[in-house]
Parts: C-alpha cells; structure tokens; sequence
C-alpha cells in the first residue's frame, strides 16, 4: 500500500530506492480504489471458498444433519434446534449461507482448474505456434479461427450433449471452450518478441528451442497471459454456472452456484425468493470482482500507459 | 477472387463434415436410448423389433452413412419422442427462436444507442457514468440470473407480465408471431430484454466510444459552424457515423444471440429450438440432437462465410492474402 506517514514519503523521496518491477508492479495496482476493492472482496471469496467446511455454520451435505422440517425457511428464520439461518433454507432444509460456501467451492474449483488446464494448452500450443511459424502455425491457427467462430456456450453445449454429466466432463468442456483465446494471446504476444533481439542473442549462442522458448520467450510472454487468464477464470465460472443451470453441467451431489440458483427457480414462483437470490448474489460478486482485477491488471501491465 | 470464392466455399464443407462426424460419433456414445425408449415390460422379440426400426443395430459407420445420404436429401432421422422427422419438429420451432432473436437485438439498438450517445455526451456526468456502470454490469450479470430475477419481480411480485411461453400468436404468411397480439407482446417483454441485456451493453459501449470520436471531428465543428441546432447534429451527423460498427456487430452477434437464446427459453419456458435441444439431451433424443446441432453448426458456417467474402469484397488485401496462401 502506498506511504502515508510523512518520514517515509520523505526517506523514500531522498534515498530513492531502485524500484524493482514487482514492487512498482504493485504500487500500481493499489492506486485504483476500486481495483483494491475487488481484490480484497475476490480474496474474501476465495477465504470462504477453501475454508468452506470450517466457516459454514452446518455441513450441508450432511443428510444426518438436515431436517425436512426446517424447509424453505424465511431468511433469519431459526430451525427446530435453535439454529439461525441467515439466508434461509431450501427445500431440503438446508441453511443456505452454507450451501452457498459449499457452492463457492465448487464453482472456482472448477473455474480455476478449467481456466489453468486451458492456460497450459494453449500457450503450448501458442508458442509452438509462434516459434515453429510456416504450417505449423498455419494449421494450429486454423482450428483456433475455426473455433473461436462458434460461440463458447454452443461449443460447450455440443461436447457436453456428446460427453454426458460429470465435474470431469464439465472441466474437459471448459478447457476445450477456452485454449484457443490462450492460444492466440499466446501466438501475438510470442510473435512480437520473438523478433527481438534477446531472442537473437540467445540462439545465436546455440542454446537449445527448448531454453529458448521456455527459459527466455515464456517469462516475457506471461504479462497479457495473466490479464486474459483473470477474465477467463470469470467466464468459466459464469459459463460453468450457465451450463449447471441448464442441468448439463455438475451432477446434484456436487452443486455449485449455478445448480444452486436452478433448484430454487421451482420455488422462485410461489415467491420464495431467497433459494435462488443468493446465491445468485455470490455468483455476481465473485465475477464482478475477478472482473476489476482483471482491469486493472490490464492497465497495469500494459507498457503503454507506464509513466 | 473466385479463387478465394471457392477455397473458402471448400473450406466451409469441410468444417461442416468434420463437424458432421464429431457431432454423429459423439452423441451415438452418450448412452442407450434402448433402455429408455422401449417399454420396460417388452419381451426379447419386442425389443430386437424396435431396434430394427430404429436402425440401431447396423455398425456405427453404416449409421453415419445413411444419416449423410439422409442429410443430404433433407432427412436428418426421426425423432425418437415425438416420431415426427427431426428437420421437421426444429423447424416448427425456429420462428420463435428467430422472433426472440430479432426482438432482442432491436430492444438492444432502441435502448443501447441513446444511452451510448448520453454517455458519449456527457462522458463525466453522473449520468454518463452510470450508464456505463450498468453496462459493466451487464456484461458480468449471468444471463439466467438476471431472468430468474425479472420473473421474481415482473411476474412474482407485481404481477405485471407472464413468466411462461409465448401467449397469444397470430399467423402471419404462414408463421406463427407473438409480436402480433398485445398477449403475445406481454408475453415476449421480459424473455427479449432478457436476452438483449448483453447486446445492449454492448451497443453501449460502442455508441458512446463512437460518439466520443466523432464530436471531435471536423464535420461535426463545420455543421456547428453552419449553425445548426445540437439536435440534428447529434440525430443526423454523429448518430450516422456511430451506426457502422454497429451495424457490423450485431450482424457478427446475431448468431451467438441465436446460440445464447437456449438459456433465455429455458429460463422463461419459450418454445423455441433452444427448448427442444435442452429437453432432447435430457430425453437423450439422438436425432433431435443431431439435428439442432447441424443446423446450428450449418447456420453458423453459412453466417462466417458471409461475412469473409463481404470483407474479401469491402477489402482487397484480404482477397489477395488468401488467394496466394
């Protein structure tokens, strides 16, 4: 965070440190309140999503622990045993705010293994791309035109009418779904470097394509690789979501927020909003946040608009 | 430039039969629709019957042959629920797809491009900034949520609009439309803006960004100069200039508002294809599957065609470029 007492705002000003990237890097990103904002509450989601079974007031999977009685509770409501449902309860009388931690889980597990798997592939097959050119880079930038020119949801929608349910196959969709965005960030950005001349230098020091590649053209393609990789984590969870809603994605006993929203749209019409509202709230401000890091880091990182 | 016209039109084919043996393969695999489609009680001999007529005891290569010399005649299979031939029962569905679809990005135009011009105007006003806060937010609100929530509100809760299907419909030169009846349009309201809400946060963005650019611009100071009224600079000269890439976009976008309509008919229970092709996968309906995804997978092709050779046609380097590569 940025100095506020007077003596260090001084001593930095007078001794004038040598700034290293990193530290630059980060005082940068905390300039933008709003960006700070999203972190620290994209944090505080990712807390509740790995802490999930600590911080939940009842295990909601735990069918022992569930009282049919307790069902479709009002938010604030308290259940037989003298427990408070912050956000209600659902049909099966489970208390909501856990099922939405539970849910949390879930979503970014599968956001985040999808997002980096397809990370991997795709700057593989960026690179190779980039490095090899001639019909290599032909025929893998084909497949990633002819891709990209179908829209994600009905791509993920053929393979998963074809796949069938299951956190793998959702998975296998997302990543399938997402390599060629990374692809191609991967391809541009490796195309531009290579051509400089620390590339130069090193092969013409007869070091190996694979110390080339991974030693001197990766570390220097990874900056718009971050900044995609923010907005796709919050598209695979949206797009996870979506597909769970529609009933193709996660199977019952694995819910995430988006089967969360789906079982609480039969009840959504007798006016029992909460099963539906909240975790439909968590979702919006799980994306949102992601969202304005990913902004931000995009400013950030973009050479042009260093002072 | 025929040259590009026919490797393009061959490359078009072959994504459309890559795409034909994917599809095939991979929804032959998902599971037996034997177990559900034949009464459970059937004997043996029942069973080896239903089979034959359905044709699932041939291998899978000579299944997927018959369905390509099928497809090619317009048969793409019979649908194994409803027993009507799948083309068909698709196509009973796509006008209120279609109609869902036009209605969306209309909504999204009406409404995008004044507030994009707003926006454009008074870029550090409150509301200029609002506005595009609302279409941030309209980017990252998921689609299905957002509909959940205008039923809560509209139907649930103030009782304004229907929350299910289609209402009243009226034929128009053989077509049923909802836009045709005051029912039908009650109907449509909330479903349409659902679907818009993208769209128009994208109209948003660019009718503002154009809007921006083109104030600045020579021919904008030279009608001020001329002396005339701000309203018909702004209704005339700028909002001409801010329609190309619009126009341009939504036409790109038409078919993910298409691909993207599945959600929205779930949610409000619109009878269109995207209905049918959720129901199909969940009744594991083969042919139904498969042909909703050929369609589909055919319009797109046709759609990315179009747009190439209308850019081959605006713009010569792209014709060259490929006709030597």
């Amino acid at each position: 965070m940025t100095a506020t007492t007077p003596e260090i705002v001084a001593e930095s000003a007078v001794a004038a440190k040598p700034q290293t990237p990193f530290r630059r890097f980060v005082s940068d990103f905390f300039e933008s309140r709003v960006a700070t904002a999203g972190l620290v509450v994209f944090a505080l989601v990712l807390f509740v999503a790995l802490f999930a079974p600590l911080i939940s007031p009842q295990n909601p999977y735990d069918l022992t622990k569930l009282d049919i009685l307790d069902g479709r509770l009002t938010p604030g409501a308290k259940s037989m045993d003298g427990m408070t449902f912050l956000l209600g309860t659902d049909d099966q009388g489970r208390d909501m705010l856990s099922a939405i931690f539970y849910g949390l889980r879930t979503s970014l597990g599968v956001g985040v293994t999808a997002s980096f798997c397809a990370m991997m592939i795709g700057m593989a097959m960026g690179l190779t791309a980039a490095y090899f050119g001639g019909m290599v880079d032909t025929f893998i930038m084909r497949i990633v035109d002819m891709q990209l020119s179908f829209p994600s949801i009905l791509i993920a929608l053929i393979l998963l009418a074809v796949l069938g349910q299951g956190v793998d196959k959702i998975v296998i969709a997302l990543i399938a779904v997402q390599w060629a965005y990374y692809a191609r960030t991967t391809r541009g950005t490796a195309l531009v470097e290579r051509r400089k001349e620390y590339i130069e230098a090193a092969q013409c020091l007869a070091l190996s394509n694979k110390r080339v590649v991974f030693r001197h053209l990766l570390p220097n393609c990874l900056p718009p690789i971050i900044v995609v990789n923010t907005v796709l984590i919050a598209n695979a969870i949206a797009l996870e979501a979506t597909l769970s809603f529609l009933g193709l994605g996660l199977p019952i006993t694995e819910p995430s927020l988006g089967l969360l929203i789906a079982n609480g749209f039969t009840y959504l019409l007798s006016g029992k909003y909460w099963i539906s509202f909240f975790p439909g709230v968590a979702l919006l401000v799980t994306i949102v946040s992601i969202n304005l890091v990913g902004d931000q880091l995009r400013d950030v990182l973009n050479p042009r608009l260093q002072k | 430039m025929l040259v590009y016209f026919i490797r393009r039109m061959m490359q078009a084919v072959l994504v459309l039969f890559i795409m034909s043996i994917l599809v095939f393969v991979g929804v032959f695999s998902i599971g037996n629709p034997v177990d559900i489609l034949i009464n459970p009680q059937a004997d043996q001999e029942e069973i080896a019957r239903a089979i034959r007529v359905l044709g699932l005891d041939k291998p899978l290569w000579e299944q997927y042959w018959l369905f390509l010399v099928n497809a090619a005649r317009g048969d793409l299979g019979r649908s194994f629920v409803f027993n009507i031939p799948a083309i068909e029962l698709i196509l009973q569905r796509m006008p209120a797809t279609m109609e869902l679809a036009i209605c969306a990005t209309f909504m999204g135009v009406l409404m995008g491009i004044p507030l994009g011009m707003w926006a454009g105007l008074k870029p550090d006003s409150v509301s200029g900034k609002s506005i595009m806060a609302g279409s941030i937010l309209g980017f990252s609100l998921p689609t299905f949520w957002v509909g959940l929530m205008l039923i809560m509100i509209f139907a649930v809760y103030l009782g304004w609009l229907p929350s299910t299907g289609r209402g009243q419909t009226r034929n128009f030169l053989g077509i049923e439309l909802s836009i045709l009846t005051w029912d039908g349009i009650k109907h449509m309201m909330m479903p349409a803006f659902n679907l818009a809400l993208f769209k128009l946060s994208l109209v948003i963005r660019l009718a503002r960004a154009g809007t921006r650019e083109a104030i600045l611009q020579d021919y904008v100071k030279f009608a001020r100069a001329k002396g005339l009224r701000s309203g018909r600079i702004i209704g005339v000269h700028v909002f001409k200039n801010i329609m190309i890439p619009i126009v341009t976009v939504l036409g790109l976008e038409l078919g993910s508002t298409i691909a993207f309509a599945v959600v929205t008919e779930t949610v409000f229970a619109w009878p269109g294809m995207g209905k049918l092709i959720i129901d199909s996968i969940n009744l594991l309906d083969r042919p139904v599957i498969v042909a909703y995804l050929m369609i589909i997978v055919f319009m797109f092709i046709v759609i990315n065609l179009v747009v190439d050779l209308m850019y081959s046609v605006l713009d010569p380097r792209v014709r060259i470029a490929e006709a030597r590569g």
